[in-house]
């Protein structure tokens, strides 16, 4: 249990950003404002946590205005794909490893 | 981590990952709605021929009055305006009543999915009209919906793709027997869409 363990990722700690990062996963790409609806979260908290994830290089962003309006787009970087995909096999490992 | 955590973990990526890749408000009961306005188009579209040729089926031997294919085109225009407009309705209050934003990027991405090949159909039935090849346009109208039906699935519910499919076949067989083609416009549009609306009624909004 203790690989397992150690397979964790600590930037997936917070659910915030794990949610983010299951989003990304499964969409292309995503912009600040339907993700913040769709996590429910403000936009002050979501930011800091995208800021966490582009820190690990684990999302891409991509800035561009739709008229004057700022419009960013997120998607998942090939680093965070596999960084999550781990983190996922652990947490089954996890499940595995109480069933035996 | 207790192994319930981790469960609970898991479901809730893995429906945070089906919400936000797919429009999952699709109400069942626009489709209904679709089915039941096509029968009654086509029951007025039948009574038109009915009164002047004796029949459902299209031949040659009327194809050169167009003031008949005017109507019928009025009527089948009058048809999708009224079942895209239920459709965006019911699915923009079903949407409301599970709390969501139905313009999100997931809509948004069906919409275009589905518009693509549904505007290249509807130019391609125009064309159709204009050459006045008429036998093939229930055949192009089944066909190309099936199309945007399919390519708008990967947004919604899975079983969309399933409609589509059924509709291309009867596009194709219409297109085989265009005498029929009014019967198989009758059972794509109208039939189909009744069954359709009715099982996604009962297995998801319910």
């Amino acid at each position: 249990m203790k690989t397992s363990l150690e397979q964790f990722d600590k930037a997936f700690e917070n659910r915030i950003r794990l949610q983010i990062m299951s989003v990304l996963l499964a969409n292309e790409h995503y912009d600040f404002n339907s993700l913040k609806e769709l996590l429910d979260v403000t936009d002050g908290n979501l930011a800091s946590h995208i800021k966490a994830l582009e820190k690990e290089e684990y999302i891409l962003v991509n800035k561009t205005f739709i008229g004057k309006k700022p419009n960013t787009q997120y998607s998942v970087s090939e680093k965070g794909r596999k960084a999550f995909i781990k983190h996922l096999e652990a947490l089954e490992n996890i499940i595995k490893q109480q069933k035996i | 981590m207790k192994e319930k955590d981790i469960h609970s973990e898991l479901a809730s990526i893995r429906s945070l990952m089906e919400r936000s890749s797919k429009f999952l408000s699709l109400s069942g009961l626009s489709g209904v709605l679709a089915g039941i306005y096509a029968l009654i188009g086509a029951f007025i579209g039948h009574k038109i021929l009915n009164e002047k040729y004796g029949g459902l089926v299209i031949s040659d031997s009327y194809t050169d009055n167009s003031t008949i294919y005017h109507q019928l085109i009025l009527i089948a225009g009058l048809i999708l305006l009224l079942s895209v407009l239920s459709c965006l309705l019911l699915s923009v209050r079903q949407a409301k009543k599970k709390g969501e934003n139905y313009w999100n990027p997931i809509s948004r991405r069906l919409m275009s999915s589905m518009a693509i090949p549904l505007f290249s159909g509807g130019l391609f039935i125009i064309i159709l009209f204009l050459r006045q090849e008429y036998d093939l346009i229930a055949a192009a109208c089944l066909i190309f919906y099936g199309l945007s039906l399919i390519s708008a699935s990967q947004y919604t519910f899975s079983d969309v793709k399933w409609l589509g499919i059924c509709q291309v076949i009867l596009g194709l067989l219409a297109a085989l027997i265009p005498e029929s083609g009014l019967l198989f416009w009758v059972i794509g549009f109208g039939l189909l869409h009744i069954i359709y609306g009715t099982v996604m009624h009962f297995k998801y909004n319910r």
